[in-house]
């Protein structure tokens, strides 16, 4: 039989007839399109988990500035404020580790450093975040991670085929809102959560994130994505914890995604990765623009 | 057109940073330009659209379109030095900030190949999270994506004429190759044809045999691209 699937209807059916959790059908739809064995394909996602330890470890214990002299360093602190407050900082110790290897593997990104661009570079941090905290703080087998992280990457299909991956096309809805979307939904299946609860996390993690704007500060991966990444960590976490509660989102995913597309069509190109919009144009991000060089914009610009 | 994409397409690419669009995006486009071409040029002007004009230098997308030229994977450490190995490579490069149109995906670049007196124009889009496509070829319009996913794609460059397309599909089929699909872009007398074929790869033979084909004037087989 065929896994093939394009929404997120057709996913929860396969598992619904297999019985199967959102992982086992992604995992089987890989093996068919990809025209290999599980052990294949199994070890490829073995190669980005290492990867993305690499960039986690890397980021927090060899920290760098990055060339733009905006980001470096924020993880460490992060994990020392933690080990300070003996556990009285407003988030759980897991919320906590989810933002910091979340900075950690922006740190990484914004130095040149290797990652894995899952689902794209600007929101690379969200999934390792809040997989890796889950499996620390559950104590959870290499098995459970990659089944984790399929599950993401299976909510990240259904995006790039109903919509769009890129914040150039969408804005940041569709590179961290997808990541929050895809780390939610891995959050709900890793705890025991049924498909329909995994896809309802999805859902609610992303309708926070509709309308997100794509300003980066003299167009770099750093300022605002590097913090955004480690707050979506919270909205993905947040959305688990609501949907394992059995709350449902009245809206379906799919019909989340299309309002994500049709948001996006709507957004001007000043804020889809130009950094000629939003938080690029504050006289911060104009000392960043002369600094590196782009041509000086006026204030009529935006009104244009 | 095969947009079947892979778990790896999305978790992934394994890429160096800082942008997927921008940097790995750029690498594959560099890749694919470069194997479009056939071989090392000796100048390369890279026509930029779109926010791929815009910020360039902060996402590094100047370097990574070189490198993906000299074959680098979307993970080469070598990238942030594309410059300097361009240089020992005596590849020369320009980059032009241009407005290709509305037509064209924000992120969006021409690459005019040249070395002697062949000059081919491959034009890519970075289309989100590493994945691309090309769009032209030699300004003919194209739909060439480098996803992980079923298919191998061919490039034939051919008289407009139906004959010789007949005669290169006849001959694959007898190859035991399995024809997904063709897609053909006409400009006067001349075609550009996209073969998309499920599983085998063209050997080296094969394509030299394709290229004896009266009315054919080149054949290129795509590979899968490696991060």
């Amino acid at each position: 039989m065929s896994y093939m699937f394009k929404n997120a209807d057709q996913l929860l059916k396969l598992c619904k007839k297999l019985k199967k959790p959102l992982s086992e059908i992604v995992i089987r739809y890989e093996m068919e399109v990809a025209d290999s064995s599980r052990k294949e394909v199994m070890d490829k996602m073995r190669k980005v988990v290492a990867v993305m330890k690499e960039a986690i470890n890397g980021g927090i214990y060899e920290p760098k500035k990055s060339l733009s002299g905006m980001s470096g360093g924020g993880a460490g602190k992060l994990m020392k404020y933690f080990q300070k407050k003996k556990g009285r900082t407003y988030l759980n110790e897991l919320a906590i580790r989810a933002m910091t290897y979340a900075i950690a593997t922006g740190e990484t990104n914004a130095c040149m450093g290797r990652i894995a661009a899952f689902p794209t570079a600007g929101g690379s941090g969200v999934i390792p975040g809040v997989i890796m905290a889950i499996k620390e703080i559950d104590k959870l087998s290499e098995d459970k991670v990659l089944r984790g992280l399929f599950t993401a990457a299976g909510i990240g299909i259904i995006i790039a085929e109903n919509a769009t991956l890129s914040a150039a096309a969408a804005g940041c809805q569709a590179e961290v809102g997808a990541a929050n979307a895809c780390a939610a939904a891995a959050a709900v299946e890793m705890r025991g959560g049924k498909p329909e609860q995994a896809m309802t996390a999805a859902a609610m993690a992303m309708k926070s994130a509709l309308g997100l704007a794509c300003d980066p500060l003299g167009g770099l991966v750093e300022v605002p994505c590097i913090k955004r990444n480690a707050l979506g960590t919270q909205h993905a976490l947040g959305a688990a914890d609501l949907a394992l509660s059995g709350i449902v989102s009245y809206i379906p995913f799919d019909e989340v995604v299309e309002a994500m597309w049709n948001i996006g069509k709507l957004m001007s190109p000043k804020i889809r990765e130009t950094a000629l919009g939003g938080l690029a144009v504050t006289p911060t991000g104009m000392r960043i623009r002369a600094k590196l060089g782009l041509p000086a914009l006026k204030k009529s610009h935006l009104l244009e | 057109m095969p947009t079947t994409y892979s778990v790896f397409d999305i978790a992934g690419p394994i890429m160096v940073g800082p942008s997927s669009s921008h940097t790995a995006g750029a690498v594959k486009i560099g890749q694919l330009a470069r194997a479009i071409y056939d071989s090392t040029p000796e100048k390369v002007v890279f026509q930029l659209h779109g926010s791929f004009g815009t910020v360039t230098k902060g996402h590094a997308t100047d370097r990574a379109l070189l490198a993906g030229i000299m074959k680098f994977k979307t993970s080469d450490p070598r990238i942030k030095d594309a410059f300097k190995e361009a240089k020992k490579r005596h590849i020369e490069y320009e980059f032009q900030v241009v407005d290709l149109g509305p037509k064209f995906h924000p992120n969006t670049v021409r690459v005019i190949l040249q070395k002697g007196d062949k000059t081919m124009s491959i034009t890519g889009s970075s289309i989100g999270g590493g994945n691309v496509m090309i769009c032209q070829v030699n300004n003919f319009d194209v739909d060439i994506r480098a996803m992980a996913g079923k298919y191998k794609s061919i490039i034939v460059s051919h008289e407009s004429s139906n004959r010789s397309l007949e005669e290169l599909t006849a001959y694959l089929i007898k190859k035991g190759h399995h024809i997904a699909n063709v897609q053909t872009s006409k400009i006067n007398s001349h075609a550009m044809s996209i073969v998309n074929i499920v599983k085998k790869h063209l050997t080296l033979n094969e394509v030299l045999a394709l290229e004896q084909i009266p009315g054919i004037e080149f054949v290129r087989s795509l590979t899968k691209l490696a991060h």
